[in-house]
């Protein structure tokens, strides 16, 4: 109780940057708070009433002093924005080498899945020294995935993937929050992100019993769970992982461009496959019929996921 | 200083009487009272239920301070925190907020200061106090049958589809406050155009009168799209329509974009008003007319207008485009240039015054210490790529109560005290004023300051638990909030008191400039015996005059 940081842990390359801008912003904010506090403090023991002092003709105005406390805050206002611009840019561009982790919120858990399929629940490892990026859903409500100490979160929504991205850089473990208040128990659903040193991330990515307990009764894969759904779920009649059948075949797709029936292209990433798996008549690959049914409130977000780690996993 | 004080007070209250006849002994009776067209009978009707609704909203307040003491779950349950910051944060902003200062001080003198004998419609005036009332017993009667827990911003799908609370109650209850403000602006807006006596031309307004005008034009041109945005989540609720959930075809940031457009924009609703008491208070206080009155005039309307544009600033992380977010950013850094001219114009007003420091300036002189802090703490959440480290965490909670506890609350307690004689017609302890502003002042700061670092630090808002790193600093917050709760409690038994007992104040106790300070008080049921001609500049004070007044009655103290 005795022990009161100032500042989070920082463990991502943003770090830095974001709370050196903090640290401007709070020298701007001294700057004019000691200034109006001084005015305030001069004036008041100077024009204090009964206290002797040259009062005469008061002005009432001046226009070159109205342009300076404009011209002024305005200048810093703009270089703020300049500034905070670029980190933002920063934030929410990855680079074009990153490692994918899926993540999906729900009333009152963080569940993710490794890039080799594995579970977590309200844990996650990332090395040191790599650029990681969440896709997130939301199987019901708003939350928020946030990492204080990378300084970075982004809100996770029902019905859309949303990202974000960061490279953290020191071994540790650091605070996971929700952010977004969504109902009962927001303030239980947070969890710890781990970071790792390359080599021993390999060696827990390396561990084979990890993902059991975080399965909930499947496999503990999600490629392995997304292809016994694929069964399931009979996809595979219709999409044959071998040949191009009544549609369109799955082996490589996962990057690929496709030409849609309307002429137009799209790239089948995980937006496009979630969507076709919800609303298949909305983007039809062109030569295809529209007869795939909707699996709409069939399957859950997180089976979404698996479908989609499976597919990806088709080579 | 104390003695300036009581000298100035016994100078100008012991010779004055009480008057024969006023606003409040014109009629007796419960019927009187309610069925009422007087704008100074329904002021004091919305001061006591307004004052209610604050007593209760911090009642809630007291329970999360309390709750937040410790890390653990330990006083209340996860389910009773959530409604209580909820009903906290739906009773203070829609019932407390909101109408606090234009409700009360607005309507007691906007129709004396422009020279009228009422607002422009009474009767709507009369409907409007009615339409509040029955917003808030809906919204009261929400959180006895068991409470509200979706926060005050309703956000779906939770409020829409999950939530197992009173919502469409709650939200009714609000639906229904925003028709009072809306005809509460209206009434406004024509009084003001339409109702100056002569000689009261724009550029003779008092300041009070122009942030009200810009007030109500945002009451007027936002207030009826968060009726629609409940409307709209209440089709949902009930019918299922699908607008804001995905599950069922909608979009929740829709929803976010709709109730920020006015949400945003309210809080000018909240803050305009308490410039407006600020700009009156340090004239008086200083003597001296406010410094640059056109640029603090037309800087009330900057902010009503640039306000409309600026609401994306609270969806950076809500999966809006960057781009929006790009140009939401650079709107939100320029609507931060007019606070910063009111702020300056302010200071400067003191600038070869004539000041003294009785209650109402002390409380003027903390709202400007409280508002550059919170206004400039704006500007870090308005600055994109920090505002995604500290959207939603207790850094926002700190900032916004800086903006409307030490900005719009210390504007109410700073119209209560100087406007408590002309309303009540009696002087109220100055002694005791000064103290419960002092205290209010530091309570103020030890809660709301640790709010910044733990919000820095990480912790989210709406947390029952937390982690115990955060522990010190609400620790700190809690111990504050015990403090400020002193000082709130102080007012409401020396007012009380002087309602009674108060010395008779006489027209005008603090020698100040302005047409409400030529009628008695309380006024009488139509303000002035006859229409009034003004020919004076607003705030036509003259600080060397001040000095030798002072120095006729007092001698120099040095």
């Amino acid at each position: 109780m005795w022990d009161f940081p100032f500042l989070p842990e920082q463990a991502s390359t943003f770090a830095g940057e974001v709370d050196a801008f903090y640290f401007a912003l709070v020298g701007v904010t001294a700057f004019f708070t000691i200034a109006i506090y001084a005015m305030i403090w001069v004036f008041s023991v100077r024009y204090r009433r009964g206290k002797k002092a040259n009062r005469s003709n008061p002005p009432t105005h001046n226009n070159f002093l109205e342009a300076v406390w404009i011209v002024i805050p305005l200048g810093i206002a703009l270089a703020i924005f300049g500034w905070s611009a670029k980190i933002f840019f920063d934030l929410r561009t990855p680079p074009q080498d990153v490692m994918e982790v899926h993540a999906i919120g729900k009333q009152w858990m963080w569940k993710f899945v490794n890039e080799d399929g594995k579970y977590e629940v309200n844990e996650l490892h990332v090395p040191a020294g790599r650029a990681v990026q969440v896709k997130m859903i939301s199987q019901d409500v708003l939350h928020d995935l946030y990492f204080p100490a990378f300084r970075t979160k982004q809100d996770v929504l029902p019905g859309r993937y949303t990202t974000l991205w960061f490279e953290a850089t020191k071994p540790g473990t650091y605070h996971m929050f929700c952010a977004e208040y969504c109902g009962l128990l927001h303030s239980g659903m947070i969890g710890k992100i781990h970071v790792l040193k390359p080599e021993d991330y390999d060696t827990w990515l390396a561990d084979v019993g990890r993902s059991a307990t975080a399965s909930g009764g499947g496999s503990g894969n999600a490629i392995v769970d997304g292809a016994q759904l694929f069964e399931e779920k009979v996809c595979h009649t219709c999409h044959k992982t071998n040949q191009a059948a009544i549609a369109p075949s799955l082996i490589g797709l996962y990057g690929s461009e496709e030409t849609l029936a309307d002429g137009s292209t799209v790239v089948i990433d995980d937006a496009y496959i979630r969507e076709s798996i919800i609303d298949p008549q909305a983007k039809i690959v062109a030569g295809y019929q529209a007869n795939m049914p909707t699996y709409k409130g069939q399957v859950s977000e997180e089976q979404i996921v698996q479908l989609i780690a499976y597919i990806k996993s088709l080579k | 200083m104390s003695g300036t004080t009581t000298a100035t007070q016994t100078a100008t209250a012991s010779t004055a009487t009480m008057p024969a006849k006023h606003f409040m002994n014109a009629k007796y009776g419960l019927k009187s009272w309610l069925l009422t067209r007087d704008h100074k009978r329904i002021a004091v009707l919305y001061l006591i239920t307004v004052t209610a609704m604050f007593a209760l909203g911090g009642i809630y307040a007291a329970l999360i301070r309390l709750e937040l003491l410790t890390p653990g779950g330990d006083f209340l349950s996860a389910d009773a925190y959530n409604k209580a910051f909820s009903a906290h944060g739906i009773i203070m902003v829609f019932f407390f907020l909101l109408p606090s200062i234009p409700a009360i001080f607005g309507n007691f003198l906007i129709p004396i200061q422009v020279g009228a004998k009422d607002l422009a419609f009474p009767r709507i005036n009369l409907l409007s106090w009615y339409l509040y009332v029955i917003g808030a017993a809906l919204a009261l009667i929400a959180i006895v049958a068991g409470g509200v827990d979706t926060g005050w911003t309703f956000y779906p799908p939770y409020s829409s589809q999950y939530s197992q609370s009173h919502v469409l109650l709650a939200g009714l209850g609000v639906f229904i406050a925003g028709f009072s403000s809306i005809l509460t602006g209206l009434n406004f807006v024509v009084t003001i155009h339409k109702m100056r006596a002569p000689g009261m031309t724009w550029f003779r307004l008092p300041l009070f009168v122009w942030a009200h005008y810009a007030t109500s034009l945002i009451m007027l041109l936002g207030t009826p799209v968060v009726a629609i945005t409940i409307l709209l989540l209440a089709v949902e609720r009930v019918f299922g329509v699908g607008i804001f959930d995905p599950a069922i075809g909608g979009d929740p940031v829709l929803f976010q974009h709709l109730f920020w457009f006015y949400s945003h924009p309210a809080v000018y609703i909240m803050i305009l008003p308490a410039m407006g008491v600020q700009s009156e208070l340090v004239a008086a206080f200083a003597r001296r007319r406010v410094f640059g009155y056109s640029f603090v005039a037309f800087s009330s309307l900057a902010i009503a207008i640039i306000g409309f544009v600026v609401w994306g600033h609270h969806m950076f992380v809500s999966g809006q485009s960057m781009y929006a977010g790009l140009v939401f950013s650079i709107l939100t850094m320029l609507v931060a240039i007019p606070s910063a001219v009111k702020a300056f114009n302010w200071a400067m007003t003191m600038y070869k015054g004539s000041i003294s420091y009785e209650t109402p300036m002390l409380y003027a002189i903390g709202f400007l210490g409280l508002f550059v802090i919170g206004g400039l703490t704006g500007l870090f959440l308005g600055a994109m790529g920090l505002d995604i480290h500290l959207h939603d965490t207790y850094f926002v909670v700190a900032h916004f109560h800086y903006i409307m506890v030490g900005g719009a609350v210390m504007g109410f307690m700073g119209a209560l005290h100087f406007y408590w004689p002309k309303i009540s017609g009696r002087m109220y302890p100055d002694a005791w004023g000064r103290l419960s502003a002092l205290i209010i002042f530091i309570g103020f700061n030890l809660t709301f300051f640790p709010q910044f670092i733990a919000g820095y630090l990480g912790m989210p808002r709406r947390y029952y638990m937390y982690d115990t790193d955060f522990h010190f600093w609400n620790l700190m917050s809690s111990a504050g909030a015990s403090v400020l709760a002193v000082g709130y409690i102080m007012p409401l038994f020396y007012m009380a008191w002087s309602w009674i007992y108060g010395k008779p104040a006489g027209p005008n106790p603090w020698n100040a400039k302005g047409l409400e300070w030529t009628t008695q008080s309380p006024p009488t049921t139509f303000n002035f015996d006859e229409t009034p001609i003004w020919n004076e500049e607003a705030y036509d004070y003259d600080p060397e005059e001040s000095e030798a007044e002072y120095e006729k009655e007092f001698g120099t103290i040095n």
